[in-house]
């Protein structure tokens, strides 16, 4: 019995150990990244890219940052109107459409679900859908950044499964008392909804904020660009390919300390917010996840 | 039709959403057929209807091309890589999270498992290379520390595709975990029970009733992953890859962004992507299929 508990405490070690380092390893990029944006380039050139953590503190990095505020600046403005904007639009949008085809009894729900399911499957690639947003004028608009993937089909499934399962005594209480269907979706669902319109609110919100590849196809103007183009430009510069030159900074490639800086600027906002929020996520896995 | 009128709010709510999926969806799907055609990269769509039919010449060009048989052996490589070693991955991490005893230690480290899957690939690939460039990488300087030697590790053949799958697999371990940890939460704590009564231990448990109890959960997610074979993770490598690795890491949709966004050749890069579409689209319906045949309710 007794070598039996020590096999156990021997167990438990042992897989406490590995997650420890599993857990090290999602953590290290983001120390050494938080470290190199916190010592200044004459440190960082000392001690030749060993740097786990910073041995003298040194804000510079950030003062540079902030002092070429303007384009920042800029950018995160368009980066929070896209979160916004594009967010809100795709809530209405989904949710409208769930809505409507999670109605059991509505003629032709199910040729209309196909026809938003078919989309899941198929669809006509990365050129015709850039003509089009070519052809319809948006590129070099906001528009462009919400537009286009105003409703995701899986959120689309999800949402409708959730109105699906929504009990019918609830809707038929508020019939009998008279209600439009108006009255219905404002008084009795969308209450009822606040959880699954908070997680797939932030599954866009968030795709709306790290979302780079559309904006870097469609945005051209300076102006217009979001936070991740000017950080993929910054980081691009410094690595082999100088694809698009930014006019972000002075001649010389930003050095590594200002990258390190600029990371952490454009990512803290979701490393503060995601513990807090990870839960909906979860949630909203399991809602949309496999059934059974 | 007089069901319908009864009906007309819940078709007005849904009409703005179809018309979406009528401009956005079906309408590239249209446009397409720009692929049997020579669209001149001027007009774009603008010069659709006047442009000439060239029947199939655009699909031979691409399956005659000295890159075909790399663009698409480097998707199925890459891609199946992800898959052998980015498939089991999260499977193991939940049957390690399910063993630890303490729940707020689980939460924390299933919490910060989660934090790669928030972060974009623009910032990921910053970190890796700050850990991987040549100069002032932290692992390279380490490496030359030791060895003397600098390694270039994005712009070696031999090692790209292994930074594409450590870096795709530690993006995405921690997120694919929730979904068999929730499939082990379900389990019947009985089953342990008895099983412990019988003086199974605990590794025996793990082996014998948690992984078959999620069994049903693998096969399904492992169907979905066989329907996005072709979806080698375009975003990942366009920002990581550079012309010294293109002949092991151009995939199809690389090649279809640099054809058809930087060279312009629309109509030929639209053939090659639909290529892929076609091909997608029968995997995926495969994989949907099969699932339906196990008994359950699919994939959607």
């Amino acid at each position: 019995m007794k070598s039996q508990y020590k096999t156990e405490i021997f167990y438990n070690y042992i897989i406490i150990g590995i997650l420890l380092i599993l857990t090290l390893s999602f953590l290290l990029p983001f120390i050494v990244v938080l470290s190199t944006s916190l010592i200044s380039e004459a440190e960082w050139a000392a001690r030749g890219g060993h740097v786990l953590y910073p041995k003298k503190i040194s804000f510079v990095a950030y003062d540079i940052l902030f002092g070429k505020s303007y384009v920042l600046f800029n950018a995160y403005q368009i980066t929070f109107l896209r979160v916004t904007l594009g967010t809100f639009c795709n809530l209405l949008f989904t949710t409208t459409l769930a809505y409507a085809l999670a109605q059991r009894d509505l003629p032709y729900r199910i040729p209309l679900t196909f026809f938003v399911f078919f989309t899941m499957v198929f669809n006509g690639g990365l050129i015709p859908q850039f003509l089009l947003v070519d052809f319809l004028n948006l590129r070099n608009t906001i528009f462009a950044l919400f537009v286009p993937t105003l409703i995701n089909g899986w959120y689309f499934l999800i949402m409708r499964n959730f109105f699906m399962n929504i009990p019918k005594d609830l809707i038929d209480a508020a019939i009998i008392d008279g209600a439009s269907p108006v009255r219905i979706l404002i008084s009795v669902v969308l209450p009822l909804s606040m959880p699954v319109m908070a997680t797939i609110g932030l599954f866009y919100a968030v795709y709306h904020w790290n979302e780079w590849f559309y904006a870097s196809i469609y945005i051209t103007d300076n102006e217009l660009k979001p936070m991740q183009i000017i950080l993929r430009g910054l980081l691009n510069q410094a690595t082999m390919e100088g694809m698009e030159n930014i006019s972000f900074m002075e001649q010389p490639p930003p050095g590594a300390s200002l990258r390190a800086a600029l990371i952490i600027f454009s990512t803290v906002p979701i490393l503060v917010v995601y513990p807090f929020i990870q839960r909906y996520f979860v949630k909203g896995i399991m809602i949309g996840g496999v059934k059974g | 039709m007089k069901k319908i009128w009864k009906y007309r709010f819940y078709y007005y709510l849904a009409l703005p959403g179809l018309i979406y999926f009528i401009i956005f969806h079906y309408v590239p799907m249209g446009g397409a057929l720009i692929a049997f055609k020579d669209i001149s990269p001027f007009d774009g769509l603008r010069g659709f209807f006047d442009a000439p039919w060239v029947g199939f010449k655009h699909f031979e060009r691409f399956t005659s091309s000295v890159y075909f048989l790399d663009v698409i052996e480097n998707t199925l490589i890459i891609s199946g890589l992800k898959i052998l070693f980015g498939f089991p991955a999260p499977i193991i991490l939940a049957l390690l999270l399910n063993e630890v005893l303490r729940m707020s230690l689980k939460r924390i480290m299933q919490t910060i498992s989660y934090l790669p899957h928030f972060i974009s690939w623009v910032v990921t690939a910053g970190m890796i290379t700050a850990l991987l460039a040549t100069s002032g990488g932290l692992l390279t300087e380490t490496i030359n520390d030791f060895t003397g030697s600098n390694i270039n590790f994005l712009g070696n053949k031999d090692y790209f595709v292994g930074i594409l799958v450590t870096s795709h697999v530690w993006k995405t371990i921690g997120w694919s975990s929730i979904i068999y940890l929730a499939a082990m939460s379900s389990i019947d704590p009985a089953l342990y029970e008895s099983a412990r009564i019988d003086g199974a231990n605990r590794l025996q448990m793990a082996w014998h009733i948690t992984l078959p109890s999620i069994m049903f959960v693998i096969v399904i997610m492992f169907l979905l992953e066989i329907g996005n074979l072709l979806e080698a993770g375009f975003e990942q490598i366009l920002l990581l890859y550079s012309p010294s690795v293109y002949k092991v890491a151009d995939i199809i949709d690389t090649f279809v962004y640099r054809e058809g966004l930087l060279a312009l050749k629309y109509s030929f890069a639209a053939a090659v992507g639909l290529f892929k579409a076609v091909i997608a689209f029968v995997l995926l319906y495969t994989a949907n299929r099969l699932a339906n045949r196990l008994g359950q309710t699919g994939l959607w």
